[in-house]
């Protein structure tokens, strides 16, 4: 990639940005309509520490979330890969809950778990572990047959053959899940928090954008989706990188190739 | 070493990949199985493996004594080497397995690295080192626990000409020394011929044994130019010519 090509996206964004302030700033349009990016930045600055604390809440959520999906879908893999009768008791289930909307469960998951945190924090794992679950199962299933029968021929036990073959063999997938789940936990998280936010329970950025919305503050609200967007992307590169630096010190190629 | 008493194998599909085999493979041999593709020679070899059983026939080892973990070696057409463990660490793989430590087993792991020309690569990841190279490691850790039986699965078809004939080489030089008996599949009539002590000739749809050569080429590393190496691959081409379905 040129550098040219790396810098097209900044430009292309701050080419937006002025076109967007500039159309705003001619047709006059009414601020709590379409705020320009100047009256967003402002708004912004004038309420940094009440968005910046909410964000803070949401990534907790978040954090949490992935951390519980990374478990979760890792468990729920390698249980499928020990039995088939695992594997044909927990698949349809793990595709129920994946095309059953987050939305519409949320409610009663609220109502159920009574401690708020805990609340969102289940929600946004049930959006999250799937990804983990379906990559890694395909993983450990995809073991190169001829090293399976290399192990076999040596005598090694099935403990053996999980830690030293199917599991290094499946990280490459695990990984890959992982970056896929980090933004499907802060999807899930915001999702949960605005319908908390509808019962009163308003701590993370998704209060903050429904509030700015009962007040037509638009350009708060603007600022929210803003941050939010900016942590979407960081939390992706982030675990990109992570998953190159596992990948490099391991040896490995890039997702999926193991061979 | 063991018998073959009329082995034969049928797919699911209903093939029969194997029709009444019947040979010895006597200690200290090495041999060849040609044949093309689909005639069976590979299932024959995981039967060997003890990887695939026979539907009809027996395998009979000498002293009754089938193979335990370690005892057979296998080396697959690709290298089929761990990514993540370099060289080294996928040497040792078969003594792990058997609960050796890295300690004690070092010094053998080292000794069959060297003997394949891999002194000084102990350290190098798969993805650092040529094709050849990686079936280089993909020998030593086939014989690094010593086995009594070495079987080989086309090891050499995806190298380039250059590299299969130090391969060849080099392996005919091991043989020479260790005397493991080898079972090699091949579907090249000059690698059989250079290096097998006996030919089993394959031939498909059914997999049946249609010939069998002894070789006698001298037994020195300078057999690839000696002119019965000619005469034994015209030999070959002409059994081949004689047994194959048209």
């Amino acid at each position: 990639m040129t550098s040219l090509e790396r810098t097209a996206p900044i430009a292309f964004g701050l080419l937006g940005l002025i076109l967007w302030q500039t159309a705003v700033s001619l047709l006059q349009v009414p601020v709590y309509v379409l705020p320009g990016p100047i009256a967003i930045i402002t708004a912004f600055w004038s309420d940094h520490a009440s968005l910046l604390l909410s964000l803070l809440s949401t990534l907790a959520v978040t954090a949490a979330a992935l951390i519980a999906a990374a478990s979760l879908g890792m468990i729920l893999a390698l249980a499928m890969a020990a039995s088939r009768l695992a594997r044909a008791a927990i698949q349809p289930w793990a595709v129920v809950l994946q095309v059953t909307p987050v939305v519409a469960i949320a409610p009663l998951i609220i109502i159920w778990v009574n401690q708020q945190f805990a609340a969102l924090v289940v929600c946004a794992t049930i959006v999250a572990f799937f990804p983990v679950l379906s990559n890694t199962a395909a993983g450990l299933a995809a073991t190169p047959p001829e090293l399976a029968d290399l192990f076999r021929l040596n005598g090694a036990t099935r403990r053996q053959t999980l830690f030293l073959l199917r599991l290094p063999a499946a990280l490459p997938y695990f990984l890959a899940g992982l970056r896929i789940a980090g933004t499907l936990a802060l999807v899930g998280a915001v999702v949960a928090e605005f319908v908390a936010s509808s019962g009163g329970f308003a701590s993370g950025l998704a209060g903050r954008i429904l509030e700015s919305g009962y007040r037509l503050e638009i350009a708060r609200m603007f600022a929210a989706l803003t941050l939010l967007a900016i942590t979407g992307i960081l939390i992706y590169a982030a675990l990109g990188a992570f998953e190159r630096m596992i990948l490099r010190r391991f040896g490995a190629g890039p997702s999926g190739e193991v061979k | 070493m063991l018998r073959l008493n009329g082995v034969g194998r049928r797919f699911p599909n209903n093939v029969i990949a194997l029709d009444n085999i019947t040979t010895r493979i006597e200690p200290g041999a090495f041999i060849a199985l040609l044949g093309p593709s689909g005639c069976g020679k590979s299932t024959l070899l995981r039967i060997l493996a003890g990887l695939d059983t026979p539907d009809t026939g027996s395998l009979t080892w000498d002293d009754n004594t089938p193979p335990g973990p370690g005892d057979i070696g296998f080396v697959f057409q690709d290298a089929t080497l761990l990514p993540w463990a370099n060289a080294e660490a996928n040497v040792f793989l078969p003594l792990r397995l058997a609960g050796k430590s890295l300690e004690t087993a070092r010094p053998i792991v080292r000794d069959t690295l060297a003997q394949l020309g891999l002194a000084g690569f102990e350290h190098a990841k798969p993805t650092e080192l040529s094709g050849g190279m990686r079936m280089r490691v993909s020998i030593a850790r086939a014989l690094v626990s010593r086995p009594k039986l070495l079987l080989m699965d086309e090891p050499f078809a995806a190298l380039d000409e250059f590299t299969r004939h130090r391969l060849q080489d080099d392996l005919f030089a091991l043989w020479r020394e260790a005397r493991t008996t080898i079972v090699f599949v091949t579907h090249s009539i000059y690698e059989a011929a250079y290096l097998a002590s006996r030919i089993i000739v394959m031939s498909p749809r059914p997999g049946r044994i249609a010939a069998e050569l002894t070789c006698t080429l001298p037994d020195t590393n300078t057999r690839r130019t000696d002119p019965a190496y000619a005469a034994l691959t015209t030999q070959v081409t002409e059994t081949l010519r004689a047994v194959m379905p048209a």
